[in-house]
């Protein structure tokens, strides 16, 4: 089937997409945006977070289908070319990326939880990252990204 | 595979009747993980997310009406207040990302007798709307689960919503898993009070084939109550009165052994959460005086 999409603000269109397939799939294999990570394909990782509709989903469990005519935000469109968002920045500062697998997701998760909180509590982060899993750090140094991200945007870097 | 796009309501309830085998699709959180697992192939995918009406709720005639597809994110940011048991459940399921997308409408339909939110339904007394070409009729929480994924929805019909009655009493739930988030239950319980009626419901989930309401400890709890004139004092439960509650709703459950727990664990952890549960929604029965 043809599935016509908006990702990253631009109109894409693709054809020959299997009816059974995910919004991940077509995300990395047929539009060439791997940034969102195939791991689990249970929705028990989180690695391929992305938007849809400005809602935070794992892209494994959205039927291709299911987002035709939808607006779909992925890891690579949070900046315009090679700027990195200040909570990418974070996360490279504080030590938050080891393997840097599960980092795409924890990164679109944390900009979902600044928009809605932008000075959480640890207890708000550790909820809002519950569903994105990292095997490397131990998960402090996470925390302290998503702290050093939430600084740095009062410090006026901002993030759009 | 076809992927089906209804543009409303009647033309779903019109393609399920075309094609049966049809399975309906709303946030995937079950149904795409047996496709990617490639554990089932659907010969059609029913896309439900185009209907909007089906992810709102509305209050009806003393009734609250959850369409299927209300995401438990937004059971807990909208209806917290007026549904706090069901609230709670919602946000005990998976993690942020499923909860945007998985719906109670969805529970139903898997009909796990680990899904979170049956306890709940069970203890309140739910109402499931269902709707096929041949009409609509509404099947009362207590006749909806037949087995494990099993449920009395038939091959033509499509869950529409499920009614709960307003403003009933407290209602609590609890799970036993090993994290805090993205965990099957090994066990669950609610109970919730109903004093205008001097009457308890109660739900277990992931302890028997299907979610099963601990009658025998509803009939002991409600008895009780009445006996001692509990509803009117909202005086403290004597002891042991939790407990026996407790011993009795663990009775109710048919458990096995399972990579998530033992049958025997799952008595035991039963009793303390039907004990547990029971506090915490006489507790705010008195507070609520």
């Amino acid at each position: 089937m043809r599935l016509n999409t908006t990702v990253n603000g631009e109109a894409r269109q693709v054809d020959d997409v299997w009816e059974g397939e995910s919004l991940l799939y077509v995300l990395r294999e047929r539009m060439g945006l791997p940034g969102s990570k195939n791991a689990c394909e249970q929705g028990e990782c989180g690695s391929c977070t992305v938007y849809l509709d400005g809602v935070t989903v794992c892209a494994c469990l959205v039927a291709a289908g299911q987002a035709e005519g939808r607006d779909v935000r992925t890891v690579e469109g949070l900046t315009a070319g090679a700027d990195l968002d200040p909570i990418q920045q974070a996360f490279i500062d504080a030590g938050a990326v080891q393997c840097g697998f599960c980092t795409p997701g924890l990164i679109v998760a944390t900009h979902d939880l600044l928009a809605r909180r932008p000075h959480p509590e640890v207890v708000e982060i550790r909820e809002a990252l519950a569903g994105n899993l990292c095997r490397c750090t131990g998960y402090q140094q996470i925390i302290e990204a998503v702290q050093a991200a939430a600084a740095s945007r009062d410090a006026g870097a901002g993030s759009p | 595979m076809d992927f089906l796009r209804p543009g409303s309501w009647a033309e779903a309830v019109a393609a399920k009747a075309e094609q049966p085998a049809a399975a309906p699709l709303a946030g995937g959180t079950d149904l795409m993980v047996e496709i990617n697992f490639d554990r089932r192939r659907p010969e059609a995918l029913l896309d439900l997310n185009p209907i909007s009406e089906l992810a709102d709720w509305a209050v009806e005639d003393g009734q609250l009406v959850l369409g299927a597809t209300l995401p438990y994110a937004r059971v807990i940011t909208e209806l917290g207040d007026r549904l706090p048991g069901l609230a709670m459940a919602s946000r005990t399921i998976g993690s942020p990302q499923i909860r945007n997308r998985g719906s109670i409408g969805g529970n139903l339909g898997s009909a796990s007798p680990a899904g979170d939110s049956h306890p709940v339904l069970l203890a309140l007394d739910a109402t499931v709307e269902v709707e096929s070409t041949r009409g609509s009729r509404l099947i009362g929480v207590d006749d909806f689960y037949l087995g494990p994924k099993r449920s009395a929805l038939a091959p033509d019909e499509l869950i529409r919503a499920v009614r709960i009655p307003a403003g009933s009493g407290p209602c609590q739930f609890a799970k036993v898993g090993t994290r805090n988030a993205m965990v099957i239950a090994v066990c669950s319980f609610a109970v919730a009070l109903h004093p205008a009626t001097g009457s308890v419901r109660t739900g277990i989930g992931s302890a028997a084939p299907t979610p099963v309401r601990a009658r025998d400890a509803e009939a002991f709890l409600a008895g009780e109550l009445a006996a001692t004139g509990h509803w009117e004092s909202r005086a403290e439960l004597p002891a042991g009165m939790a407990a026996r509650f407790g011993e009795l709703a663990a009775g109710a459950a048919v458990p096995i052994d399972d990579v998530r727990g033992t049958a025997s664990y799952r008595r035991q952890a039963l009793a303390v959460l039907a004990r547990r549960t029971l506090t915490w929604a006489w507790q705010e029965y008195r507070e609520c005086a």
